[in-house]
């Protein structure tokens, strides 16, 4: 009988310090059986239960792209028992990813859209495998302008930043990066909170839809800012966190009223949100 | 289907026979309560209980379980890859499971066993197991069943089903799985008519002793914010000790956790149940918690039962009626009432 709870084996292929502070590192896994990775295949927006045998499994977000082939890659902060003894670990030790698990952002429905990108802090990840993805060649004639407002709290805290300084360089897609503050005179983005910066780049909602990824209190923020710039709560789409251990709707802890965020979400539009209980 | 009558000892007799084929589990006077036990040598059933303290549900789902393994030993060319445990899913009944109790597992079964995924281990304990009922004739004052879509001598969820006519039990064949296991049981005598009206009437006289009404029908009409925002939740929760009781003796809760186990250089992850009654359930790995509160805790508990999963499969509600979080809360908060202002609100 098929077993959901049955971790791929993969080998970590390599680590990426992201941040000064070092508390969040990018991993890439190969899998060990090349199988595997045809039955990972995954929509951005999805997570995976990245699982270390002897300490557990953690709910993570997937920062590639289905149109990256060969690997699959998460970014993870350093918090509790199992990201700190991941962070420990090295290229080539084997663990396991589960998953793909849950939703993902509404792709039918952004065709043909504009698509605005608002992302804050270490929540950068699945918007990154979403931008990957539509400025993918195959894909970019499928979505209108593409905009996106990605905030840290200082230069030193972005992810990706040499991806960030390659699509500062494209035409095809819109980059406000700003920062909370900074002390450096070379700095050439934004300083500001995003969702002032937001306020300030985003100019219209017309056949937009908006993704909204970041910590609880950006969010809090940024959703007036996109009310009053018009969009409609159908388009906000929000992805939520919570904990979780099955991922898969059956052990029953990240329930947000009859929904679940692992299977049922983790992608909800605003205008659901407001039906379910403000629980998370 | 089989109706037969076996006296007491033949029955009995029968059952030590069973258990040459199938692991047989049987209420056993354990102290002040029954429990279901293994019917091994030297245990006695004992038949004459209300109802067992704790449901048999562990016998599908284990409180601890070990799901997979693994070695940590680097000089094993399989270190750190988790592999399935293996399983032991030999046939095993459990004789003498009250009807709510296997009407629990019905309504459980809608959550490990569903479209999208079915959990293998609660699967596959589950279809090796059969259910022998043996209905209330004397239901206790915490019962609740016939309001929630069961009753004394409810058959949904039983492969066979057990009256007691005081010499005698009438034994009632109900699926197929329940068939199987009485062609393993030689002795008794068939039922004749007389015989199964005495044992309707039984059942009728058992379910007029349930007088307690408990409305669930309004509840999927309520609209889930309003109910979930109700005044009431504060003043329910106020004696609450979030002790788990009540969510360790539910035959029908089934939140579990995950964890990994190690000794020495080889280990275990194991699930074992959970309950939201503990902060720790929902706390995030950042500190958060979005139930930090304990009439948080409380109003999940009564929201997924008669509100979430009402609404998630439109078939009832998440409760057989069995009474136990009523009869053993320490604080007498209790379901029935909670209900009922659920159903009004």
């Amino acid at each position: 009988m098929e077993n959901p709870y049955l971790p791929y084996p993969v080998r970590i292929d390599k680590i990426i310090t992201e941040t000064e502070d070092r508390n969040l590192k990018t991993f890439r896994f190969v899998f060990l059986n090349p199988e595997d990775e045809e039955k990972f295949a995954y929509t951005p927006g999805q997570f995976a239960e990245l699982s270390i045998a002897g300490k557990g499994e953690i709910p993570i977000g997937i920062a590639s792209s289905p149109t990256e082939k060969g690997f699959v890659t998460f970014t993870v902060n350093k918090t509790g028992l199992v990201t700190t003894y991941l962070h420990n670990m090295n290229e080539g030790d084997v663990m396991g990813i589960r998953g793909p698990l849950g939703n993902w952002y509404p792709w039918d429905e952004m065709e043909g859209k504009n698509v605005v990108i608002v992302g804050g802090g270490f929540a950068f990840t699945t918007l990154r495998s979403s931008i990957i993805y539509m400025i993918d060649p195959a894909n970019r004639s499928k979505f209108k302008d593409i905009t996106v407002v990605y905030g840290a709290r200082t230069p030193g805290m972005l992810l990706y930043k040499d991806e960030l300084a390659q699509w500062e360089q494209r035409d095809d897609i819109n980059m406000h990066i700003t920062v909370d503050g900074t002390d450096d005179p070379d700095w050439k983005y934004n300083i500001g909170f995003v969702p002032t910066i937001t306020e300030e780049k985003i100019t219209s909602a017309d056949n937009s839809i908006a993704i909204v990824c970041g910590p609880p209190i950006m969010i809090k923020f940024t959703q007036p800012v996109l009310e009053k710039l018009g969009f409609p709560p159908e388009r906000i789409i929000l992805s939520l966190e919570m904990r979780m251990k099955c991922g898969i709707g059956i052990c029953g802890r990240c329930n947000i009223g009859d929904q679940y965020v692992c299977k049922d979400g983790p992608v909800f539009p605003l205008a659901q949100l407001k039906e379910m209980p403000s629980e998370y | 289907m089989t109706d037969k009558i076996f006296s007491k000892e033949e029955w009995l007799g029968g059952l030590e026979a069973l258990r040459e084929t199938y692991g047989v589990f049987v209420p056993v006077k354990d102290g002040d309560f029954h429990t279901f036990m293994p019917f091994d040598e030297g245990k006695t059933p004992d038949f004459h209980y209300q109802n067992s303290r704790l449901s048999p549900k562990s016998v599908v789902y284990p409180q601890s379980e070990r799901l997979f393994e693994y070695t940590l030993d680097k000089a094993d060319s399989e270190a750190d890859i988790v592999k399935e445990s293996p399983k032991d899913y030999s046939p095993k009944a459990v004789v003498g499971i009250r009807p709510c109790d296997a009407h629990a597992f019905q309504i459980v079964k809608r959550n490990f066993d569903n479209p999208e995924y079915r959990d293998p281990w609660w699967v596959q304990h589950f279809e090796s197991t059969t259910l022998v009922g043996l209905g209330c004739n004397e239901p206790c004052s915490t019962c609740f069943c016939t309001e929630v879509g069961g009753g004394p001598f409810n058959q949904e969820g039983l492969d066979a089903l057990l009256f007691d006519m005081g010499e005698t039990y009438l034994v009632k064949g109900l699926t197929d799985k329940g068939e199987a296991l009485l062609g393993e049981i030689t002795g008794g005598s068939p039922a004749d008519d007389q015989a199964l009206k005495n044992a309707e009437d039984l059942a009728a006289s058992a379910s007029k002793k349930i007088s307690l009404s408990v409305p669930t029908d309004r509840l999927k009409e309520k609209v889930t914010n309003e109910l979930f925002n109700a005044p009431f939740w504060e003043e329910i929760a106020f004696a609450c000790l979030n002790c788990g009781t009540c969510t360790f003796l539910c035959p029908t809760c089934w939140c579990f956790d995950i964890q990994d186990e190690v000794s020495g250089k080889e280990g275990d992850r194991i699930r074992n149940w959970d309950s939201c009654m503990s902060p720790l359930f929902t706390l995030h790995g950042s500190g958060h918690n979005p139930r930090d509160n304990k009439f948080q805790r409380v109003r999940q508990r009564f929201m997924h039962k008669l509100k979430y999963y009402v609404d998630k499969y439109d078939d009832g509600v998440q409760c057989s009626g069995c009474g136990r979080c009523v009869r053993y809360c320490p604080v007498n908060i209790d379901i029935r009432e909670v209900c009922k202002l659920m159903n009004n609100h």
